[in-house]
């Protein structure tokens, strides 16, 4: 029983961190059909500004006070991410809609070149981002079944960011502009929607999501240049899975990734479980080609 | 080109005699280079041209795929791998001696596993190292294609297939020697593998291949099949509604893809000398496209020259300037894939259309990909 419930929670732990950051894949990837493989350095550039910041409090705030820095990282590792993402759309990505396999080429491109850059500024080795002293520790449930505060809250953080996704594409306007450009994006057009800052802004608003990702990690274990490529496809995967266009989708996507991953790994070993969850979702893709929730369309090519 | 050129055959004849007598030419100059090259480079620089040439290969296999079918596959280190390390089995076999190999032996295995048996006999193993790629392409081929998972989402796939292969054979060390591969050979027929007189020989039976890969794939991209893929690059529903089964042709075209990358990792591991996971992992499949993407997609020839001019560059600045380089491979994906969709094939046809704009654009209608894969 105890080795049940903590595989469940492994494997929910697991499906929390690929949802974050399949979360921002799936608006890029559902509104604009840009494969951006740089989305993994986004993630690596949330982290690093995680590492800054915490390196800031370290040198300038009294050590009282170091335990907020976290607080203070996620909204900074969103912002910067969030910027690089601006940039990224402004400087490269508009040159390549409508080409998505250009896109992909493009964008693995830019992301060797932030490894690279990361790799001259911070060095190549890991570093360490010391968590703050409330997240040592863990939950005892069930007995003798220890569920550790960190991966609470990066269950928690997940739930947040869910919720505010929701709310920002469901219930603002903004959000039901970028749904009316991802529908079709001509009528939108006719109706005075700026797709170009459209397209920008939901760009900036995922990468700014795998910048939050990047922090979120920073809690696993120490992070280095080549951090984003180690979940990027993991994450795809999830997308294609889940299908593109919807939210729950990609939550479902998650799920079903994360814990069959965990559940496999620990029937076999971890490199038969890879296989078998590839396997698994082959064989899904089999049923519904077009992953669990499709959007409606009556167009042939989409 | 059966019925169809019918239409414009005065109109084609002239514009053939010249370009076909100017290709020709180059062709032929290429090959007699190639064949003259021993007689100029040093052992170790041959030995490296040999190793870009099998890379060539790959990319040939490549370019049917995705410049003339439309089809990006971020999956061809597999096959490469596949390929490559059926050959080092048969490599190791013969080296051991009828003793288990070593590596295995350090893993705790008593006996020799099934698998690895049949590649005792060299026929066997290359057999297998064409097929076995080309039958997993084949399979992934069935199981996508048929159901239109395609474009972006068979990309992915193809990418989640190198990660799992990849941790697959670093998984299994006993069977599959873990990170480090299969190394340590000696012989190939008898002969020593290190001495510069096999060395050479086996440079040759490189080109050779080399050749005959791309006479296979000039034959099958001038037929009807390779009108087809053309097709269906340019508009797949149509090609459907026509009558054609996509599925088929992109599969067919898929397992020859994937078979040739197979051959080219046969003929790496014999220059090479080892080959490892690491070899056939996320990155070197995605250089494998941007050789072709340099090279010029939808244009047999330039894949060939993009494959061995990104690893001529790579070999002479990536030792001396590693960070460098990699800073540079990443800008040239970004400008490839910007400023020039058509690589350097298509930048050389520009330049030749400058002074000859007639010839250009009927050059451009015959080679250039007009519609980028979508």
């Amino acid at each position: 029983m105890d080795v049940v419930v903590l595989q469940l929670f492994n494997g929910i732990s697991v499906s929390s961190i690929l949802l974050l950051i399949a979360l921002g894949l799936s608006i890029t990837f559902g509104l604009m059909k840009v494969i951006n493989m740089a989305h993994g350095e986004l993630i690596m550039i949330g982290a690093y500004t995680a590492y800054v910041v915490q390196n800031l409090f370290t040198s300038y705030m009294p050590a009282s006070l170091f335990g907020w820095y976290f607080v203070l990282a996620i909204p900074a590792s969103f912002i910067v991410a969030f910027l690089f993402g601006l940039v990224l759309e402004m400087g490269l990505i508009r040159f390549l809609y409508g080409r998505p396999l250009d896109s992909l080429l493009a964008t693995w491109g830019v992301g060797l070149m932030l490894q690279q850059i990361a790799r001259s500024i911070f060095g190549a080795p890991n570093v360490g981002v010391t968590s703050p002293e409330w997240l040592n520790g863990g939950m005892t449930v069930l007995g003798d079944v220890v569920l550790p505060y960190k991966r609470l809250f990066i269950l928690g953080l997940v739930l947040v960011c869910l919720f505010l996704m929701y709310v920002y594409i469901y219930r603002s306007h903004s959000g039901r502009r970028m749904r009316a450009v991802m529908q079709n994006r001509e009528m939108a057009a006719c109706l005075g929607i700026s797709t170009r800052r459209v397209d920008a802004v939901t760009f900036a608003i995922g990468s700014g999501i795998a910048g939050i990702a990047g922090c979120a990690l920073t809690l696993i274990g120490p992070i280095g240049p080549s951090i984003g490529t180690y979940y990027i496809v993991d994450a795809f995967m999830v997308v294609v899975l889940g299908g593109v266009g919807k939210l729950v989708g990609t939550v479902f996507g998650a799920v079903g990734i994360g814990l069959s991953n965990t559940l496999f790994e620990y029937w076999t070993t971890a490199s038969l479980g890879k296989v078998l969850v590839f396997l698994c979702i082959v064989a899904f893709l089999q049923w519904k080609p077009s992953g669990l929730v499709a959007m409606r369309s009556r167009s042939l090519d989409n | 080109m059966r019925s169809s050129a019918k239409g414009g055959v005065g109109m084609q004849l002239r514009t053939w005699t010249s370009r076909r007598l100017w290709l020709l030419a180059v062709y032929a100059a290429s090959a007699a280079v190639l064949f003259c090259a021993p007689l100029m480079l040093s052992d170790f620089r041959l030995n490296l041209l040999a190793k870009f040439l099998a890379y060539a290969i790959v990319a040939l296999g490549l370019d049917l795929i995705w410049g003339y079918t439309g089809i990006l596959s971020l999956g061809h280190g597999v096959f490469f791998g596949l390929g490559g390390y059926a050959m080092a089995m048969y490599l190791k076999l013969a080296a051991s001696g009828g003793r288990l190999p070593d590596f295995m032996d350090w893993s705790g295995l008593t006996v020799l596993p099934w698998f690895w048996k049949p590649f005792e006999s060299i026929g066997f193993a290359i057999a297998a190292g064409i097929l076995l790629p080309a039958l997993l392409a084949l399979i992934l081929g069935y199981v996508t294609f048929r159901n239109r998972i395609r474009g972006v989402y068979f990309t992915i796939l193809t990418q989640a297939l190198v990660i799992i292969t990849t941790t697959l054979f670093v998984g299994q060390q006993a069977y599959t020697g873990g990170t480090n591969g299969v190394t340590g050979y000696s012989k190939l027929f008898g002969y020593s593998l290190a001495s510069p007189e096999t060395k050479r020989w086996l440079y040759f039976v490189t080109v050779g291949v080399l050749i005959g890969a791309f006479l296979l794939c000039r034959f099958l991209v001038k037929s009807r099949f390779g009108k087809v893929l053309r097709a269906i690059r340019d508009g797949e529903n149509r090609v459907r509604f026509i009558g054609y089964n996509p599925a088929i042709y992109q599969m067919v075209a898929f397992a020859i893809s994937a078979g040739l990358a197979g051959l080219a990792g046969m003929l790496f591991v014999l220059h090479v000398g080892i080959i490892s996971p690491s070899m056939m992992g996320i990155v070197p499949s995605i250089e494998m496209v941007l050789w072709v993407a340099i090279g010029g997609r939808g244009t047999l020839g330039g894949a060939v020259l993009g494959a061995v001019l990104l690893n001529s560059a790579k070999s002479t600045f990536s030792e001396s300037y590693p960070d460098m380089w990699t800073l540079f491979l990443g800008a040239l994906f970004v400008v490839v894939v910007v400023f020039l969709p058509k690589g350097a094939a298509g930048l050389i046809g520009q330049l030749r259309g400058i002074g000859r704009r007639k010839g250009r654009e009927s050059d451009e209608r015959t080679s250039g990909v007009r519609n980028p894969a979508v």
